[in-house]
């Protein structure tokens, strides 16, 4: 990271973000391997949801042609709000537990806000990277919905950096559980499936039996996938757009506030040992 | 086959030293392979969640899929299981520690397989067990003899296929060492595909699971006949009793492929 004297905060994060990008868009072949991989599942799931389509034309209000966008959607964001966890979080659970942490927290900058710079950095990286490339095999191989207002687009671009933030803010809670528990894995694993559930991935929320899906809308999963999806879908629009947006700020304040509070707390009680 | 026994017991010794580490640490192990059940299980839950609103599926019933379900997630979790950490040769080879295991006297393919050996991996390989002997509770099938080796065949077939799929992952990781995530197409790929019957995907696709590879022999073909079903390609009837000779074909390719990796193997030299 080059440190840039009299830069200002603003410049130091964006060379953060920066870092962060170029630090996942070094490795092009890995990429490549990436987008092949999101291409054939992407392929899977879209045969399997035409399938289930094909049985029952209308569920959960969607046609067909919806179900198909959803899963590129999905395939598109699935790496960029880590829905598998890795990236930074690892790395600061590693940090705490070996005690680099104390660096880290003696650094000029702001832990939480670094951290953000750097996973929004890495989140562009994996949106064009793996996101653009397996959505055009799939508009090549099946026909998908494309928003009728250009507008949409700028929507639901707000609506990722929102997902992005949420999947950040929960990933970092997960990353300082390792100030209280040695060995976080089991937390990030047990999350990951609970985040690929709730959050559509699996299988779009319309298609929840109703009770369920009102429930599962009400936890900050949904913020990560289906909320950006029905932006772009454009099943949420004018007020429900407002709605979408909006919850999604809302789970991101509250679990970054989290973060920041549960920060405090947990470096109050540190201890680095010397030696 | 001394050979033979002697690869067994280093893979035993080396894997039985990872089992011991991770006993150290039963909470996370516990949680780890907690983990496991749940996450290869969603596909499940998302198929029954499916069945709220449907009936049959490409004209298969919940009962027949979660046949289908279990016996390829079986397949995948033993495979897994033994030879997972295979997917890690790229790693080995940029850090040279594949060196080390090169001039041991014990197959590379062994060492690579067994070292970090995780036993957490049941998570998978329960969860479709429990699957599998739902599923067989609740399908209408004939037994007679025969369907039940032709079961028992299937499970080890669908293991070796598996198997080489990771050993072929590992063989092409010698050429493109960070393309580690292709095999993951075939291998998570390969089990979401075959969890559901065939019939929902185009004949393209069919064939290709069938001819290039062998994917669809892991359930598909032994399932229709334990169902007694028609083959939709209209293939003869000994394809679906063919199991075990896809396996050791694409075993056989695999063998070939891992050892034109070792060969043109250069060393980082770090």
């Amino acid at each position: 990271m080059k440190s840039r004297p009299g830069g200002g905060r603003l410049a130091t994060y964006a060379a953060v973000a920066s870092g962060g990008f170029r630090r996942y868009a070094t490795y092009r072949l890995a990429t490549a391997a990436g987008v092949f991989t999101n291409s054939v599942f992407g392929c899977i799931i879209c045969f399997t949801y035409l399938a289930l389509w094909q049985e029952r034309p209308d569920i959960g209000g969607w046609d067909a042609q919806d179900a198909v966008t959803f899963v590129w959607i999905g395939q598109s964001l699935l790496m960029t709000v880590a829905l598998f966890g890795g990236g930074f979080s690892d790395e600061l659970a590693d940090r705490i537990r070996t005690g680099d942490i104390a660096v880290d927290l003696g650094r000029p900058v702001d832990l939480q806000g670094w951290r953000y710079a750097e996973d929004l950095g890495r989140s562009a990286f994996h949106l064009l990277g793996r996101g653009v490339a397996p959505t055009l095999v799939g508009a090549l191989l099946f026909s998908l919905a494309w928003p009728a207002n250009p507008l949409t687009w700028l929507a639901f671009l707000g609506s990722v950096t929102l997902a992005v933030t949420v999947s950040f803010a929960i990933r970092y809670l997960i990353g300082l559980g390792a100030f209280w528990v040695l060995d976080v894995r089991g937390f990030v694993v047990v999350i990951g499936f609970v985040q690929l559930f709730c959050s559509g991935m699996v299988l779009p929320l319309v298609v929840f039996p109703a009770g369920l899906e009102t429930a599962l809308r009400l936890l900050p999963f949904a913020a990560l996938i289906q909320v950006p999806a029905e932006v772009l879908l454009e099943k949420s629009t004018g007020w429900g757009l407002l709605a979408a947006l909006g919850s999604q700020l809302g789970w991101a304040v509250v679990l970054l506030g989290a973060g920041r509070a549960l920060t405090r707390h947990a470096t109050r009680r540190l201890v680095v040992q010397g030696g | 086959m001394t050979a033979l026994v002697r690869s067994w017991q280093a893979y035993r010794a080396i894997s039985g030293a990872w089992v011991r580490a991770a006993m150290a640490y039963r909470a996370s192990f516990v949680a780890l392979a907690l983990g496991q059940v749940l996450t290869s299980g969603a596909d499940f839950i998302a198929i029954v969640l499916m069945f709220a609103s449907i009936d049959t599926l490409g004209g298969f019933g919940l009962g027949e899929i979660a046949l289908l379900y279990g016996l390829t997630g079986l397949g995948l979790g033993i495979a897994d299981l033994v030879a997972g950490s295979t997917e890690q040769l790229g790693r080995r080879v940029r850090d040279g520690s594949l060196d080390t295991m090169l001039v041991r006297p014990v197959p590379a393919l062994v060492q690579v397989a067994a070292d970090q050996f995780a036993l957490r991996r049941i998570g998978r390989i329960s969860q479709a067990t429990v699957v599998l002997g739902w599923a067989l509770l609740h399908v209408d099938i004939d037994w007679n003899l025969t369907r039940a080796a032709l079961l028992v065949t299937t499970i080890g077939s669908g293991a070796v296929i598996y198997l080489s799929i990771y050993v072929l992952g590992a063989a092409f990781q010698f050429v493109a060492g960070d393309a580690a995530e292709v095999q993951n197409a075939f291998t998570y790929g390969g089990v979401t595909l075959t969890q559901y019957p065939l019939t929902i995907y185009p004949v393209e696709v069919v064939r290709a699971v069938t001819f290039l590879l062998p994917l669809a022999f892991v359930n598909w073909y032994p399932a229709l006949h334990l169902l007694g079903r028609d083959d939709p390609l209209g293939l003869p009837g000994w394809v679906q009793a063919a199991s075990p000779l896809a396996a050791l074909a694409l075993a056989a390719v695999a063998g070939v492929a891992w050892r034109g990796g070792v060969r043109r193997y250069r060393s980082t030299g770090s």
